[in-house]
């Protein structure tokens, strides 16, 4: 069983440590959550993992090493990143950020089975696809920027605040999905997020981070049901 | 009325020219964010190696293929060597760079090909045609610059628009490290942008130089002009540069034509001004900021 392994790893950025000795493994098959306030390192965390940021310390993806790889060749790794803030590329059509996505991986034909995969997932893009992509909603964009990660059928999947700024119903929905996603496609899925609730609710696995450092790794059941790591940390 | 439409079918056929030179500053300040001041020297210094494989005796036709060509290995050797090393570092070193490598350029054409002016031909007639008791100051060499920029334009188009190459280096310009992150080589795509930034420029030259002579400083006026025309139009866009150039070769031509050739420059001037002061960021740019 693939697994990720970070092991103990450090970003500093200037004089400011972002993050400290932070060690975890996220498994197969599993959802597992990093939570944390604003500026615990989360977004970091995933930057380091995907070759956006140095790093001090090691990620392993299958056993083999991949934090001296630059970043185009993780993403050949079949690590997919979504960052925060819906990154679509607004100039370009629904399709087009698909197409993207998937050029890489996919000869044209299969490329065009995976975008229409996509389309099945995801039914309100399906509609929109040949709109420009800053024509969508905010939880279309989220759709959209998830969709052009999954389009070339990742193993590993990191997640960067998808919840943010959606309605709770929209929220709820793309949760489902991801679940869904995390068994059917023996994804790795590591979720960074500010809504802990929502996050604990799909995840297998819980990593609570506080100022750079992990507080607690543990099983998302018993982080979810500790009220004073909860109330510490996580802030409900 | 035959004066009025003499002198804007001029200012179209110099548009195209700076269109053409605009392009080229576009295609590189979109992919690298870098103004390029050595864009008109790069064009010079490829023209001079065109007139000597012309008077090697090889056809006009096949010097400029031959021509494009090595203005494209030129602009890939440029990014690769003077740009890579200060990507990412304060806009001022990009400015020093090329402004610098401007003045090596035109120091070096200087020392191989002298001071002296030498012409270039054209390929086709550069005398209007008379029809009737109406002059029309349009010539086959003027047609023949209009249809070769809209020409290179239609294939850029194509390239950008209609293949996977395009999508990845309209990716590139607009959302770098989302790119990065959708598997995209981006560093390889930068090159590619200044070689057909490149050869944009060669093609100005070689339609800019029947008429002024080949001297090392020959492009610096167009590249003026080429600069307004990207301002006007918006730095950042293709079409912009299309439109932008076409602004400013008409409103070249008409000041020249009615207040004296003299106003020319000053012109190019109040357009960048005036343009500045309603749209700051170009008629056809992204309305989103771009980080400095």
């Amino acid at each position: 069983m693939a697994v990720l392994e970070i092991d103990d790893i450090s970003v500093a950025y200037g004089a400011v440590q972002a993050l400290s000795g932070v060690s975890f493994q996220a498994e197969e098959s599993q959802v597992t959550a990093v939570l944390g306030a604003n500026g615990a390192g989360k977004t970091t965390l995933l930057r380091a993992i995907s070759g956006l940021v140095k790093c001090k310390g090691s990620v392993r993806y299958d056993g083999r090493r991949i934090d001296n790889l630059s970043v185009e060749r993780i993403v050949r790794q079949g690590i997919a990143h979504v960052p925060e803030g819906r990154s679509v590329i607004e100039e370009m059509t629904v399709e087009e950020n698909l197409r993207l996505g998937a050029l890489w991986r996919f000869g044209r034909r299969d490329r065009a089975a995976v975008i229409e995969e996509m389309f099945e997932l995801f039914p309100p893009l399906a509609e929109r696809r040949r709109q420009h992509a800053n024509t969508l909603s905010g939880g279309e964009r989220q759709m959209l920027s998830i969709a052009r990660a999954l389009v070339a059928k990742p193993k590993v999947l990191l997640l960067d605040e998808p919840s943010l700024g959606l309605a709770p119903i929209v929220t709820a929905r793309l949760m489902a999905v991801l679940r869904d996603l995390t068994t059917t496609s023996k994804l790795i899925v590591v979720l960074v997020e500010q809504n802990a609730r929502s996050a604990l609710s799909i995840a297998g696995h819980a990593v609570v981070i506080n100022l750079g450092r992990v507080v607690v790794s543990d099983r998302a059941e018993t982080v979810a049901g500790d009220a004073e790591l909860r109330h510490h940390y996580l802030g409900y | 009325m035959q004066f009025f439409v003499n002198i804007t079918l001029g200012g179209i056929a110099t548009g195209m020219i700076v269109a053409s030179v605009a392009l080229g500053l576009v295609l590189i300040f979109r992919a690298t964010n870098v103004v390029n001041f050595a864009q008109g020297a790069m064009a010079m210094l490829s023209t001079y190696i065109a007139y000597a494989i012309l008077h090697h005796g090889l056809g006009y036709w096949l010097t400029l293929l031959l021509a494009l060509i090595i203005a494209m290995i030129f602009g890939a050797v440029t990014q690769r060597v003077l740009i890579r090393p200060i990507q990412g570092r304060s806009p001022l070193n990009a400015i020093i760079v090329t402004f610098g490598f401007l003045i090596f350029l035109e120091g070096l054409a200087g020392a191989i090909w002298g001071a002296t002016n030498r012409s270039y031909p054209a390929p086709f007639a550069e005398s209007g045609e008379q029809l009737g008791s109406f002059h029309i100051a349009f010539s086959p060499f003027n047609l023949y610059g209009v249809v070769a920029v809209l020409l290179l334009m239609g294939v850029m188009l194509v390239l950008f628009r209609g293949t996977n190459l395009g999508l990845r280096m309209r990716a590139v310009a607009f959302a770098p490290e989302a790119a990065r992150l959708l598997g995209v080589r981006v560093q390889p795509l930068l090159t590619l942008g200044w070689s057909l930034a490149a050869a944009a420029g060669v093609l100005a030259a070689v339609l800019v130089v029947p008429n002024s002579d080949l001297t090392p400083t020959f492009m610096d006026v167009i590249l003026i002009y080429g600069f307004t025309a990207a301002v006007v139009g918006g730095l950042d866009s293709p079409v912009g540069a299309l439109v932008g150039g076409l602004l400013t070769g008409l409103s070249l031509a008409w000041v020249g034509g009615y207040l004296g050739g003299s106003l020319e420059p000053m012109a190019a001037l109040a357009l960048v001004i005036v343009s500045l002061m309603i749209r700051p960021e170009g008629i056809f740019a992204r309305p989103a900021a771009r980080r400095v």
